[in-house]
């Protein structure tokens, strides 16, 4: 038997996500090979710009007969990649109710609402109750600075604020501090308050959090009920003039 | 004509500001066709005030005081499924948001140093439910069978979603009616 007609130029790679083909150069994660080709995989803690964190784990796929985070893993020739399955959408389920229980998500009361990944990532999912005990941790609300708030009552630790004032902004405005349960964002000023760090609002680190934990000054609730990007649209489809978070 | 009873809906509102009972009326005509096919027991639309075994219980509100336990006890034991309807039944909601300062500095700030009272006092007739130290969501007390989240939910996602328990498969929301606030 003859191989099959194989259109692809010889050095590009390919492998199977969801049975479909995806084509791949080497060194590409899969996340960045199926957003390249247009197929969603979940992410919250993954951004084009940087270097993968892997914390989240929403982007955990099956592959080679164990579950990866695709924003971490690299891609693999004649792998069979497993991301819609149940088994899977119910785990990253699992992880959103652990993620919401963590900290303080009352949404009617985030100015984030309607422009939140992790709420669009409840929404994608389908998840409509807690399951889990909540947490209720005592974090503080710095609210010292002209032009900014940072709520840590409802940042999910994903470190793009970090990522985006250590390389961007060259800041270094924030760091994380404490293991585990303790775990925790500071701000990296001898008084631990933002309105002591050179922050801008206009800087990456104060505009890229996903959820809403670090949120402009003055804004409020400006954009009405029915027409914020997640009323509208899902997470899988790219939102213009939201491109500064993930 | 079927010989078996309608089902049984009840519904409450515990720590909750009765939104999501607004939204059961919200339903419009849709509230006609539904009272069709179920019997409503124990309801603020009803005004019956006591509880039979029933298919469905509907929770509004989370659990403020100790008088808001004993009814979402009752309301398990009685009611076949039980859906936490809304933000406040799901994760405590606005009351939850006293939950960061302790009990006495918030009655004290309300009912004693608030600008313009005279004479205040922190109530304390006997009849007046034990407030909680803490406001919790349902199923950190009673097992909850299904959530229907919303600030409240609409009309539309109330019909959607009980429809859905009468005719016996899982609730779900699609086509955007899955909102958190
Ligand atoms: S950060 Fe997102 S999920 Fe959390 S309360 Fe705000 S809108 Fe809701
Ligand atoms: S503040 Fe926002 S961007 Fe920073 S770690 Fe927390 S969730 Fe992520
Ligand atoms: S996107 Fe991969 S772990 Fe967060």
């Amino acid at each position: 038997m003859t191989a099959p007609f194989d259109p692809r130029p010889p050095t590009e790679h390919q492998f199977l996500l969801d049975g479909r083909p995806v084509p791949f150069t080497e060194g590409q994660t899969i996340l960045q090979a199926a957003r390249a080709a247009g197929l969603y995989i979940p992410s919250l803690c993954w951004d084009p710009r940087f270097a993968p964190h892997g914390s989240c784990k929403l982007c955990v796929v099956k592959a080679a007969g164990r579950h990866v985070s695709a924003c971490a893993t690299q891609a693999r020739e004649g792998w069979e990649v497993e991301s819609s399955t149940p088994e899977i959408n119910d785990m990253r389920r699992g992880l959103l109710q652990m993620l919401f229980v963590s900290g303080e998500h009352f949404c009617p009361g985030c100015e984030k609402s309607g422009h939140c990944k992790l709420q669009a990532l409840g929404y994608e999912f389908e998840m409509l109750g807690p399951r889990f005990p909540h947490f209720h941790p005592q974090r503080p609300v710095d609210a010292s600075h002209p032009e900014l708030v940072l709520d840590l009552t409802r940042c999910v630790l994903c470190e793009l604020c970090v990522r985006a004032s250590r390389e961007v902004d060259h800041t270094d405005v924030f760091g994380v501090e404490g293991r585990g349960i303790h775990k925790r964002l500071v701000v990296n000023a001898p008084s631990g308050q933002l309105a002591d760090t050179p922050i801008a609002a206009t800087d990456l680190a104060a505009r890229i959090c996903p959820v809403g934990a670090i949120l402009p000054k003055g804004r409020g609730f400006a954009v009405p009920i029915g027409e914020r990007p997640y009323d509208r649209a899902t997470i899988r489809a790219p939102i213009p003039g939201e491109e500064d978070t993930p | 004509m079927s010989l078996r009873p309608k089902p049984r809906i009840a519904t409450v509102s515990l720590g909750g500001c009765f939104g999501c009972h607004m939204s059961l009326l919200d339903m419009d005509e849709q509230l006609f066709e539904l009272l069709d096919q179920v019997e409503l027991d124990r309801s603020p639309l009803t005004d019956i005030k006591t509880l039979a075994p029933c298919d469905i219980g509907l929770i509004e509100g989370g659990l403020c005081n100790a008088e808001n336990v004993h009814l979402l006890q009752e309301f398990r034991v009685r009611c076949r499924i039980l859906v936490a309807v809304g933000a406040c039944a799901i994760n405590g909601g606005l009351p939850a948001q006293r939950n960061t300062r302790r009990l006495g500095d918030c009655l004290r700030e309300v009912y004693q140093f608030r600008p313009g009272l005279v004479h205040g006092q922190i109530p304390n007739d006997p009849e007046l439910p034990l407030l909680l130290d803490q406001v919790r969501p349902l199923h950190e007390v009673v097992q909850v069978d299904y959530s229907l989240p919303g600030c409240p939910p609409s009309g539309e996602a109330l019909r959607k979603f009980i429809s859905d328990l009468l005719a016996g498969h899982p609730p779900r929301l699609t086509d955007g009616l899955l909102h958190y606030d």
